[in-house]
């Protein structure tokens, strides 16, 4: 028997040692190299920096998540951030709906599976040419000023509004597509059920379609709420002086690293806690 | 539901609205890479194609493309070996921690970047830097293939859930060993949705910026570094302006290929 024939039937008489074989690279790469980083980081939020020297000083202490409570800047931001990722959850959701409702029970059947991908394809297109589209239009003399000028009005300029439309503008193909699909799903019969019992459309949607997609709509929040977070690109290149947790992280970076790793784990708690809170919707089944 | 007349209009309006909000961002990047002006101004004050090959040979923004090329084949090329591992352990074994193993996979692309990116950071400048290797383009490799993992794992383990054993044991029982099996039988199955998420890794990668931007060592620069760099330099706006347009060209690309290559890619594997 060659040396091939007799290891393959080694690995089919055990299939521990086929699972093990499997599991050792990647584990290695994802729990080794990188949990091990993030443990790390996240210790390091703990320790503090000589002011003197920028050295990092090994001693365990509670000072960074002190200061990250009391500083007002501080604060402000880490509510602004959050508000932020509200706002831009909102916006998305209000422009969602009608689009998904549009492209999964309006649209005619034969155009559906097109009209999903003209939404899957901007999906793909750059990040930072999306933003970049953004600067281009809300620039001085730019598309928004050009649109609003019939009005007497012009466009909001660079600022924290700019940065709420941008996110929403890259985040919004999130939320379309797990909406498109719930409504999609929809029982034609449910529906004629309910106007059958008396229902007119508004009660319907109420009643009947809003319960159903809520899951749905959960799902998708969980990505404009949370890619919106940790986001600091966007609002640099277009929020004019603004600032969000991750531009604080970034700033901080250089010269005091366990502050930085203090303030990243701001994101990071509050991403979980919304997961937590979603989780209650049914939302993460349904992504 | 039955819809009246004025609901079925509003819908059509408010879509038409949502349609045009996504494309039109997307246009004025394809026509503004035509303005011959060095401002954003609308409407352009003519129509040029002299950017484009200013652009063409502009050297920095080739070098970038190829350091972006690279970067992304070298980060695909692992996470398709790490991402198809893991796919067969969870998708053909059961064992103790499987549920962890799949959020594990999840995780660099669920936590924002600047946090994997810092941590990446800080563990290489402490691990590497001792042995004598500065973060470089092998650094943004490492980084880019921990979050591209996921996007391979997704797509082969989709295949592999629709896809039984039964296959596989249908051709050991005529007489394959473990290799012949997957070589015959498995890999063939597979090899659309390995394709499609190596589509996917790559531009999820070429795409990438944050944990770049902390794993890149002095001197190396991709493409979305560069235009980072360059965006805010009015000098440079016309070429940025081809780049972009080119970039948004470019994005209909993999999505065209994966929706070819199979029906479960393209809407899950991103997200």
């Amino acid at each position: 028997m060659s040396l091939l024939t007799r290891t393959a039937g080694a690995l089919h008489r055990r299939p521990r040692l086929r699972l093990s074989l499997l599991l050792t690279a990647p584990l290695l790469w994802l729990a080794v190299l990188y949990l091990g980083s993030l443990t790390v980081l996240f210790v390091s939020a703990f320790w503090t920096t000589d002011s003197f020297t920028s050295e990092v000083v090994k001693a365990w202490s509670t000072d960074n998540f002190h200061e990250l409570f009391t500083t007002p800047v501080y604060r402000q931001v880490i509510l602004r951030s959050i508000g932020v990722a509200l706002a831009v959850t909102v916006l998305c959701a209000v422009i969602a709906f009608p689009l998904a409702f549009y492209t999964a029970r309006v649209a005619r059947p034969r155009w559906r599976p097109l009209l999903v991908v003209a939404i899957l394809t901007p999906l793909w297109a750059s990040y930072l040419v999306k933003v970049y589209a953004w600067r281009l239009i809300l620039s001085q003399g730019g598309l928004a000023d050009w649109m609003l000028k019939p009005f007497g009005l012009s466009g909001p300029g660079f600022g924290l509004s700019a940065a709420v439309l941008t996110l929403t503008y890259l985040w919004l193909p999130y939320m379309v597509l797990p909406i498109h699909t719930a409504l999609e799903q929809l029982p034609a019969g449910l529906l004629d059920a309910s106007a059958d019992l008396g229902a007119r459309p508004g009660r319907t949607f109420r009643s009947v379609v809003l319960p159903m997609v809520l899951p749905s709509l959960a799902a998708g929040s969980i990505f404009t709420f949370s890619l919106s977070l940790g986001d600091y690109i966007t609002v640099q290149i277009i929020g004019g002086k603004t600032q969000l947790i991750g531009n604080l992280v970034y700033s901080n970076i250089e010269l005091n690293l366990p502050m930085a790793a203090a303030l990243g784990t701001v994101p990071v708690v509050v991403v979980v806690l919304y997961l937590l809170a979603m989780r209650r919707t049914g939302a993460l089944s349904s992504l | 539901m039955h819809l009246s007349r004025s609901a079925r209009i509003a819908l059509r309006v408010a879509a038409g609205f949502g349609f045009a909000v996504i494309y039109v961002p997307l246009l004025l990047v394809l026509v503004n890479s035509l303005n011959p002006d060095r401002s954003a101004s609308w409407p352009p004050p003519g129509l040029t194609a002299h950017w484009w090959s200013v652009a063409w040979h502009n050297s920095g923004a080739r070098d970038a493309l190829w350091t972006s090329v690279r970067a992304g084949l070298g980060a695909t090329a692992i996470a398709l070996v790490l991402g198809t591992l893991i796919a067969f352990a969870v998708a053909r074994h059961r064992f103790f921690g499987r549920g962890t193993v799949s959020f594990v996979v999840v995780l660099p692309i669920a936590l924002p970047g600047i946090v994997t990116g810092i941590a990446l950071n800080s563990a290489f400048s402490t691990v590497l830097r001792p042995l004598g290797v500065g973060l470089g383009l092998f650094t943004v490799v490492v980084g880019h293939a921990t979050f591209c993992i996921v996007v391979v794992f997704n797509n082969v383990v989709a295949r592999l859930r629709r896809t039984s054993g039964s296959y596989e044991e249908a051709a050991m029982d005529l007489g394959a060993d473990t290799f012949r099996a997957f070589a015959d039988v498995t890999f063939p199955l597979v090899r659309s949705a390995l394709f499609a998420g190596a589509l996917l890794a790559f531009a999820l990668s070429f795409d990438e910026i944050v944990v770049t931007t902390f794993t890149a060592g002095p001197g190396v620069e991709t493409l979305p570094i560069w235009i980072f760099d360059n965006m805010t330099r009015p000098q440079q706006a016309p070429v940025v302006n081809v780049v972009a347009a080119v970039l948004v060209l470019l994005s209909v690309v993999p999505i065209y290929v994966a929706q070819r290559l199979s029906a479960d890619t393209a809407t899950a594997s991103r997200v």
